[in-house]
C-alpha cells in the first residue's frame, strides 16, 4: 500500500514523502516500515503499541488510534504530525 | 569530559593534558558537624569531612576548549581559542530536535565518541551517537526503551540524561529516562537494555509514587559511576529523592536523610521521609568520591560518605540570597571549591536572578563560606540556569560555563571570578558540557 509520511519522518526514507508497504493491519504494515526504514516506527508509535500523542495516523481520511486496524493493499496510510503548541 | 563532574568517568586522559600541578586540597580532621539548619548568619563550621582517600588528581587539561551545548531546538559546538579568550558558535546538529544532553566519552582520548539525548515534539525519543567527533551521527539501532511484558505499562518519554560508564569499561554508557528509567548500553550507546534492578524493583515503584512527579516530569538524573569503583553508583530523581547502588544497579537504597522537603507536611511521628524529595542535581567530586554535593529543590547539601546524613551547606548563603537553585559544580582537583547559581525561591518561586542581580556564588570550604561572582555578568538579569547548564573545563585556573533558558552563554576562565558573554540568541540552553 502506499504510506504517506510527512516531512518529520523522511530522514527516514532518504527524503521521500511517499513510499510503499505490506501488511494486513496497520501493525503489520508499520513493521515493514521499519524493517525497510530501520527506527522509524519506534519514532511514531511507543514500546506499549500507544501511538505517539503528537501523531496522527490516517487510512484513507480517517483517523485511526489503534494498530489493529485492518487494511487492504488499495487503502492509504498517512502518518503526519499532528497540530501541537499552536 | 572529565572536566565536568555531572558525569563521572574518571581517570580518562583528555586530548591535550599535561600532569597536575595543583595539590589537592587536604581534609581537615574535624569533627562531624550535625544534620540541623542553622541561622544563615552564623559563624561557618569547619568542613565535616574525614580524611580524604588518596585519589591522583586528574589532568590538568590545556589548550581550546569546546563546549556542547544542548537546546531545545538543536545543539551546537562552541570552541574556543588557546586561552579561552574567544569562542566560536558552530551550527546546529539536529535542528529542531529538543536535546536534553549531549555528552562526549572522556575515556576515548580524542572526544570522538559522543551521544545525543534526543526528540521531538511530535516523534518519539532516541539516542544519536557519532564515532567522530560530532561532524556526523547515527540512530542507536535500539535506542532504550521498556521490556514489552505484562503489566509493563511505561514507555520512555524523553531521554534525558546520559553518563558514560566507569574508567575500566570502555563502550559502557547509562541514560536516564522521563519516567524514571534507567539503562544502560555496552557498546557505546547502538543498542540499549533495562536496568533490571532499577526499573523492575518494587521497592523502587514504591518510592517513586510517594510524591508523584515534578512540573518537568518524573525524571532520573544525576547518575554517578563512583570514580573509585564502577559498582557503586548513585542517582537522583525528582521528585523522589537520591539512592545508592553498591552492586552495579542490581539493589538501591534511599540516601535523603538531612534533606528537607518543604513541600511535605512534617511528619506526625517527627521523623523524616524517606524518600519524596527534590534534589536537582548532584555530582562527586573525581579526585574525592566520597564527597558529594546537591543543589536541591529546598537547599544545597553536602555528603562525605560514609555518612549518610546530608549538612545543609546552603545555609552559610546569605540570607537574602538563600540557597535555591538547579546546579552545582565542583572543581576537578580541589573536593572543598564548589560554584552554585542562586535563583529565586521566594513568593511564587520565579526561579530567575535573585533580585534581578545575575551571579555566581563559590565556595573553597565545601560550603562553610561563600563568595559572591558577579563581575561580568549582567548588572540587571532574569535568568534561569537549568540543572544540566552548568560545567567546567580542568586547566589549571578551571573554566566555568553556564547556559541560560534565555539562550546566552557565558564563560569564565578564572574560575568564576569573572564572565564574558560568549553565545547570545540561542534557542533554551537546555544542557552544557565540556567535550
Amino acid at each position: 500500500m502506499r504510506v504517506f509520511l510527512s516531512s518529520h519522518l523522511r530522514d527516514y526514507t532518504q527524503h521521500q514523502g511517499e513510499v510503499a508497504a505490506q501488511g494486513a493491519t496497520v501493525d503489520a504494515v508499520l513493521r515493514d516500515l521499519d524493517r525497510q526504514y530501520p527506527g522509524i516506527m519506534f519514532r511514531v508509535v511507543d514500546e506499549q503499541d500507544t501511538i505517539r500523542p503528537h501523531i496522527n495516523v490516517f487510512v484513507n481520511e480517517g483517523r485511526i488510534r489503534t494498530l489493529k486496524t485492518a487494511v487492504t493493499e488499495r487503502d492509504e496510510l498517512h502518518l503526519l504530525a499532528a497540530l501541537s503548541g499552536g | 569530559m572529565p572536566a565536568s563532574t555531572k558525569t563521572k568517568a574518571a581517570a580518562a586522559k583528555p586530548a591535550s593534558t599535561k600532569p597536575a600541578a595543583a595539590k589537592p586540597a587536604a581534609a581537615k580532621p574535624v569533627a562531624a558537624k550535625p544534620a540541623a539548619a542553622k541561622p544563615a548568619a552564623a559563624k561557618p563550621a569547619a568542613v565535616a569531612t574525614r580524611p580524604a582517600t588518596k585519589h591522583a588528581p586528574g589532568p590538568t587539561t590545556t589548550g581550546p576548549v569546546t563546549l556542547l551545548v544542548s537546546t531545545i531546538k538543536g545543539a551546537y559546538q562552541v570552541k574556543s581559542n588557546a586561552d579561552r579568550t574567544s569562542w566560536t558558535l558552530s551550527d546546529p546538529k539536529h535542528f529542531g530536535h529538543e536535546i536534553y544532553h549531549y555528552v562526549a566519552d572522556p575515556r576515548d582520548a580524542k572526544r570522538k565518541i559522543q551521544l545525543v539525548a534526543a526528540k521531538t515534539g511530535h516523534l518519539g525519543p532516541t539516542i544519536y551517537r557519532s564515532l567522530d567527533g560530532g561532524k556526523t551521527f547515527a540512530e542507536s539501532t535500539q535506542p532504550p526503551r521498556f521490556p514489552a511484558k505484562k503489566g509493563e505499562k511505561r514507555s520512555v518519554q524523553k531521554t534525558f540524561w546520559l553518563t558514560p560508564g566507569h574508567a575500566t569499561e570502555p563502550g559502557v554508557w547509562y541514560c536516564g529516562c522521563d519516567p524514571a528509567g534507567l539503562f544502560r548500553s555496552t557498546d557505546n550507546g547502538d543498542t540499549w537494555e533495562s536496568v533490571e534492578g532499577w526499573n523492575a524493583s518494587k521497592k523502587v515503584a514504591a518510592y517513586l509514587t510517594s510524591a508523584g512527579p515534578s512540573p518537568g516530569g518524573l525524571f532520573l538524573h544525576s547518575l554517578i559511576i563512583s570514580a573509585d569503583n564502577p559498582r557503586h553508583m548513585y542517582l537522583s530523581i525528582s521528585a523522589a529523592g537520591t539512592f545508592e547502588s553498591n552492586d552495579a544497579g542490581k539493589n538501591w537504597t534511599p540516601l535523603n536523610s538531612g534533606v528537607a522537603m518543604d513541600f511535605a507536611p512534617p511528619k506526625t511521628d517527627g521523623t523524616e521521609y524517606e524518600v519524596g524529595h527534590d534534589p536537582h542535581c548532584m555530582i562527586q567530586s573525581a579526585i574525592m568520591p566520597e564527597r558529594l554535593y546537591q543543589q536541591n529543590h529546598c537547599g544545597i547539601y553536602r555528603l562525605t560518605r560514609p555518612e549518610k546524613t546530608w549538612t545543609r551547606i546552603g545555609n552559610n548563603m546569605p540570607k537574602e540570597i538563600g540557597d535555591i537553585g538547579f546546579p552545582i559544580a565542583v572543581h576537578p582537583r580541589n573536593p572543598d571549591m564548589i560554584w552554585v547559581v542562586p535563583m529565586d525561591g521566594t513568593s511564587v518561586w520565579p526561579r530567575t536572578s535573585v533580585s534581578g542581580k545575575p551571579a555566581v556564588f563559590r565556595s573553597k570550604n565545601a560550603g562553610d563560606s561563600w563568595q559572591r561572582l558577579d563581575k561580568g555578568l549582567p548588572k540587571k538579569g532574569w535568568l534561569t540556569i537549568y540543572r544540566q547548564a552548568l560545567a567546567n573545563d580542568a586547566h589549571n585556573k578551571v573554566g566555568l560555563y553556564f547556559g541560560t533558558t534565555s539562550g546566552e552563554l557565558f564563560a569564565s576562565a578564572d574560575e568564576g571570578s569573572s564572565w564574558t558573554s560568549i553565545a547570545q540568541h540561542l534557542p533554551r540552553i537546555l544542557a552544557v558540557e565540556v567535550q
